[in-house]
């Protein structure tokens, strides 16, 4: 088909944009590297100063890979939402799936002060943190998953992921009424969000789960497109509907859990890339619109980390304040100029 | 009429239809018996209600039966596998599809689900499929626009390309021609009939259309609150069935013209 050339083009300047974007997030930050210093260390050659590899390697690397996985995870997770819940507005924050996260977090980081002494010290460590996100978003996605089946109804089942959002916050207020101002500003900074301060171990299991998440989602592809005609229609069609829902909501949750638990609650991404990349790639079919959004994903949030990271300064601004400046305008905009968003 | 060794396409006897509700059987209707052949157009009439939508969801297998049997080529409905199934029924519904952004050409072409691969590729076959379906339906003008910027004549032609195009000895099809006017519910019809001779496909509809479906139809299915009745249109009107469709004080059936006039 015509239609299946014409998008090799999209995703050669995808891909294009994303080196650069790559390449310019590596090198803008507090400490200014000329380019050859970056390239030579990424190549494993010597740099004249030591601390400059050190930056490039263990700082700037793993930031932005996992401002990669963050961004084509979250974009693809909001995108395998929309369709499967026939909805333009859906998305992991919807489903409730981050607030999940949230919550399991909360219950750690402010929850664990309760305790007090020793415990706390054992209690609160990275790796903690990251099985109580996704704990958190596991059981929220067993309640929705519970419902999905009982509530026919995909609004109501939107609505519902809503109110586990409300829930949660509202848990979390009372946890923190409880809790010590030191334990509430450790919880606040997570939940900003941070794509920094990763290790490679934690930069390679996020890598796995997006890995993993990504896959299922392609595999799906061809049901998806299916789905898109509606539930009887794609039975009629041979899409075995209640595997199929199976494996799309496990795509999200391993994708959605794995992001938030090491980069925090991330705004808008899932929810604005996929109607920004159909802005570019107009067809509905997710074998190739899963690849494009993947991309864009990736791309929006490099450019999203080196905003936030203000080039040669010390200053570095939450992450999640700057995705929703870009997010929010972009739906809004989407809204007023399409008058619908459309899936 | 009939031939030797009748190959049935699409069979029921007994059958009884309903839905459960927690888990006792609300019947709709019962009784329901008959045999479709090869490049029938059957149309399905009865009020609102009395469960032609019902009738259509149990034969699609979508919905579950309480008693009786559905044979499809003569074997039973029940052990048929979704993917063998999607190869002997196609579906025409009411419902428009859910994404906004579907091109007419990719709604057609999901029609080849059930013979892609993993990637859904369409091969050129699929593709000689999909340009036969659309030919058929004579939406070649269509193929580039969006399902929602169609009117409702147009997308039912649409509709009925994707089940052409999915290549089925069956098209089960709910109420074609709700929403459109005369001359596009007798154009749809036509359309019908001319698919059924042509491609050898059998075609059930529902239908609220009664006079039209009276002259195109070459069997018909009435369902009424006292039973249901199978034959062929003629037969029907001369045993009086139409005139048990509908409570008689406001319209009666007129068996001179085949229409239904409203009562002084």
């Amino acid at each position: 088909m015509k239609s299946q050339q014409s998008f090799k083009y999209v995703f050669l300047v995808l891909l294009g944009i994303l080196i650069l974007c790559f390449i310019l997030n590596l090198s803008l930050g507090s400490v200014s590297i000329p380019l050859d210093e970056i390239f030579s260390s990424l190549l494993g050659g010597s740099t004249e100063k030591s601390t400059w590899h050190y930056i490039i390697i263990e700082y700037r690397l793993p930031k932005a890979l996992t401002a990669i996985c963050v961004g084509s995870g979250l974009g693809v997770a909001g995108l395998l939402m929309q369709t499967l819940f026939r909805n333009p507005l859906a998305g992991p924050f919807v489903l409730g799936l981050s607030s999940g996260a949230s919550l399991g977090v909360a219950f750690l980081i402010l929850g664990a002060g309760a305790f007090g002494g020793v415990l706390t010290q054992v209690l609160i460590g990275e790796w903690s943190l990251v099985f109580a996100s996704a704990f958190g978003s596991f059981l929220v996605l067993l309640a929705v998953l519970a419902l999905t089946f009982k509530v026919r109804d995909t609004m109501a089942l939107l609505i519902i992921g809503l109110m586990f959002g409300s829930l949660t916050s509202a848990l979390v207020a009372v946890l923190s009424y409880f809790s010590n101002a030191e334990k509430l500003q450790q919880y606040v900074f997570w939940s900003f969000g941070s794509l920094g301060n990763q290790s490679w171990k934690g930069v390679s299991i996020l890598g796995i789960g997006v890995i993993i998440g990504l896959f299922l989602a392609f595999r799906s592809s061809k049901s998806l497109n299916a789905l898109l005609l509606g539930e009887n229609y794609a039975k009629s069609m041979g899409v075995r509907f209640k595997r199929t829902t199976f494996t799309i909501i496990i795509a999200t949750s391993i994708l959605a859990g794995t992001i938030t638990a090491f980069a925090g609650p991330i705004a808008f991404i899932g929810l604005a890339i996929p109607h920004l990349t159909r802005q570019w790639v107009t067809t509905a079919n997710h074998t190739i619109l899963i690849p494009a959004v993947l991309l864009l994903g990736a791309i929006v949030m490099l450019i999203c980390d080196t905003v936030a990271q203000i080039p040669f300064s010390e200053q570095t601004l939450p992450i999640n304040a700057i995705t929703s400046l870009v997010g929010a305008p972009v739906v809004i905009w989407l809204l007023v100029r399409k008058r619908k968003l459309l899936f | 009429m009939a031939p030797t060794a009748i190959h049935n396409v699409l069979k029921a006897t007994a059958l009884s239809i309903g839905y459960f509700h927690k888990k006792s059987p609300l019947k709709v209707a019962d009784q329901i018996s008959f045999e479709c052949q090869k490049g029938q157009l059957i149309g399905i009439v009865g009020a609102n209600g009395i469960g032609k939508s019902t009738l259509l969801r149990t034969l699609s297998g979508m919905q579950k039966k309480l008693s009786g049997a559905i044979y499809l080529n003569e074997n039973p409905l029940e052990n048929y596998h979704t993917l063998d199934l999607a190869t002997q029924i196609s579906l025409v519904l009411t419902e428009a599809p859910n994404s906004k952004n579907l091109r007419v050409q990719e709604f057609v072409s999901l029609g080849r689900y059930p013979y892609t691969n993993w990637l859904g590729k369409l091969s050129p076959k699929d593709l000689e499929k999909v340009d036969w379906a659309i030919q058929l339906t004579e939406t070649q003008n269509l193929i580039s626009k969006k399902c929602f910027e169609l009117s409702d004549g147009q997308f039912q032609r649409v509709a009925i390309a994707r089940a052409l195009a999915q290549d089925t000895p069956l098209i089960l099809m709910d109420e074609p021609t709700t929403h459109l006017d005369l001359y596009h519910r007798a154009y749809l019809l036509k359309l019908l009939k001319k698919l059924t001779q042509e491609t050898e496909k059998t075609i059930l509809f529902s239908t609220h259309e009664i006079d039209l479906a009276l002259q195109l139809s070459d069997l018909m299915m009435v369902l009424t609150k006292d039973g249901f009745y199978y034959d062929t249109p003629s037969r029907l009107i001369a045993e009086h069935r139409f005139q048990e469709l509908f409570p008689e004080e406001i319209i009666v059936f007129d068996t001179q013209t085949g229409r239904f006039t409203i009562k002084d």
